[in-house]
């Protein structure tokens, strides 16, 4: 189909720089996918990632950069085009048409569905629960069922690139753990995955390289065996710059000078102290209260923050 | 026995309001349409109807080829739905990329420059479709009931055009993309759905229906360019699609019916009482079930 079918890679991003109206999102990320892995992409809240999905589906205009998938420019593309294309994204919060049944969503599905293994059926092949509930509407569905119905929504365009952003919002840890199960299926049925993932320890357990954003920018790129928990800890949080997590825990990066960080302007005193290895592990708390985020936004107004990963 | 009566006349306008806001309810329940130039383009429907009667019933044509008048009338649906879909894909669509404040001027612009495009162009007179004697031909039920077979008429095409468009909502695969398209139109275009296309299919069977509605109004009674607004029946459209619930269709037909009836027993009490309680109804229940009367509350 393509030249660069045979050893180009599948996805590529070249520096992208996208705009919420005043606000920069994503400052010149370059990211690139080979076929036939999964790709993790971490950061805190407001880092960019759902911003860089969002755009690489299309539903986001880039300022500047463009979208490459095998060596093909959907810039310009809208995103229903790119789904006939071969990306699809699995969107945050899942949704999915709650007035419609779980079959009409997975019909919807198919509006622009590339030839390939997937189908309705192969669908409730994976979800043996589903084909039970086929005329349940989405709405009455739990969260991980939701979760799901939306995976096999977009299986069914067989995407050759699937997106999935924030699997784990919202569901229990078991539900998570059997979602991420289904990894190594895709992979086997020719599918290549970027998974936008708060849970760090869950992104380094599943993907073959790490992509870590902070602020809109890259700050971290490489497989997870060749990364210390220190640069990733540094990378997430933005500390030192370099990797020397700070030893007085302070939560803000070395752009700002250290005054910043004086017990007063802290804006959590109580939680500004050791422990990041524990929340990198577990970041389920990195998303709760005002992590990351508020710090974010005393640090730098001006700076990008997507107002939809804003919580 | 004048009551009975009057429901009988009620339930018969009713489908004439039904058959009106059934267009209105499916543009504003699909592309959040706020449609005000509906009554408008029905009136442009009955004008077009003339038309092409006039235009098939040259002697030119018709030594051609004899189109009847009722095939005549029939054509202006297919020809509104194609106007429909150019309409949604153009107009509506550019202002819907500006924010729904901005579609709400432009039907209303829509509106203005209708009636005083016809007014320019066809002159202030009034018309109306002949249907030779079937205008006034009625049976009688009893001895105080007379049933217009006009009317009849009109309540039959509207509940088998709401009925049938219900069956290709809940059945047909335009009838679920439209239906995904209203619950969410971006997760629809992440599903490879091309939303433009499929509005534009929505405001093709909204045009369609809004032509069926011209057209019994002009077999019903006198027209003119500015009927669309003097005759208030875009606001009694409005009230059969609040009365019945935004977005529902089933309640779109339950609502242009009580108003019908409503307005009857309005009638019924005083001749000049018809409208008030027609809007006595329609604030009754905005007051205690603003969610309309078929919608479940959850319902968006």
């Amino acid at each position: 189909m393509s030249a660069n079918a045979a050893n180009g890679p599948l996805l590529e991003v070249r520096d992208l720089t996208v705009h919420h109206g005043q606000l920069r999102a994503l400052s010149g990320v370059s990211l690139s996918l080979p076929a036939g892995v999964v790709h993790a992409l971490i950061g805190a809240n407001g880092a960019g990632k759902s911003t860089l999905l969002r755009t690489i589906a299309g539903l986001h205009r880039p300022t500047a950069g463009s979208v490459l998938l095998d060596g093909t420019d959907v810039t310009g593309m809208r995103a229903e085009r790119r789904v006939a294309a071969g990306i699809a994204l699995v969107p945050e919060g899942r949704r999915l048409f709650p007035s419609l049944t779980v079959e009409e969503n997975l019909l919807v599905g198919r509006a622009s569905a590339r030839p390939g293994p997937w189908t309705v059926d192969r669908v409730y092949e994976l979800f043996a629960w589903m084909p039970d509930r086929r005329s349940q509407r989405a709405a009455q569905l739990s969260g991980g069922e939701q979760q799901a119905v939306a995976i096999g929504r977009a299986l069914v365009a067989n995407p050759r690139v699937l997106l999935l952003d924030e699997l784990s919002l919202g569901l229990a840890p078991v539900v998570v753990r059997r979602i991420y199960d289904l990894l190594p299926q895709l992979l086997d049925a020719g599918v290549t995955v970027l998974v936008v993932e708060q849970d760090v320890s869950q992104a380094l357990a599943c993907a073959s390289r790490i992509h870590c954003l902070l602020e809109g920018r890259t700050t971290l790129e490489g497989p997870p065996g060749e990364l210390t928990a220190a640069q990733i800890e540094s990378a997430y949080f933005g500390l030192g710059n370099g990797g020397t997590g700070t030893p007085n825990g302070s939560r803000y990066p070395a752009a700002v000078p250290a005054s910043a960080a004086e017990p007063t302007s802290s804006p959590m005193p109580g939680t500004a102290a050791p422990g990041w290895p524990d929340d990198a592990r577990s970041p389920g708390e990195a998303r709760s209260p005002g992590e990351a985020r508020s710090p974010g936004e005393a640090r730098s107004p001006g700076e990008a923050r997507s107002p939809g990963e804003a919580r | 026995m004048n009551w009975v009566n009057a429901i009988i006349q009620g339930l018969l306008l009713g489908g004439l309001y039904a058959l009106f806001a059934c267009g209105l309810s499916l543009m504003f329940g699909v592309m959040k349409v706020i449609n005000l130039a509906h009554g408008d383009l029905a009136v442009v429907a009955a004008y077009v109807a003339l038309g092409l009667v006039a235009v098939t019933h040259t002697n030119t044509v018709s030594a051609v080829l004899h189109v009847p008048i009722g095939v005549s009338y029939a054509l202006v649906v297919p020809i509104f739905a194609l106007i429909g879909y150019v309409v949604q894909r153009t107009l509506l669509q550019a202002s819907l990329n500006r924010g729904v404040l901005t579609t709400l001027l432009v039907t209303f612009g829509l509106s203005v420059v209708i009636e005083n495009g016809l007014q320019q162009f066809l002159s202030a007179n009034s018309h109306s479709l002949s249907i030779g004697s079937l205008v006034s031909d009625s049976f009688s039920v009893g001895s105080q009931i007379t049933i217009a077979y006009l009317d009849l008429a009109i309540l039959v095409v509207a509940v088998i055009v709401l009925l049938g468009l219900q069956y290709f909502l809940s059945s047909s695969k335009n009838g679920r993309l439209i239906r995904a398209v209203a619950d969410d139109r971006e997760a629809a275009q992440l599903a490879g759905v091309d939303y433009r296309h499929v509005f534009g299919i929505a405001a093709a069977i909204a045009f369609g229906t809004v032509a069926l509605a011209g057209l019994a109004y002009g077999m019903y009674t006198q027209f003119t360019p500015t009927t669309g607004t003097d005759q208030l029946l875009l606001l009694f459209a409005f009230e059969a699609v609040v009365i019945g619930g935004l977005g529902s269709l089933w309640g779109t037909l339950a609502g242009g019916i009580l108003l019908g009836v409503a307005q009857q027993i309005g009638a019924q009490i005083g001749s000049q009482d018809q409208f008030l309680v027609g809007q006595l109804l329609f604030l009754l229940v905005l007051v205690v079930r603003p969610q309309g009367i078929t919608s479940r509350r959850e319902a968006a």
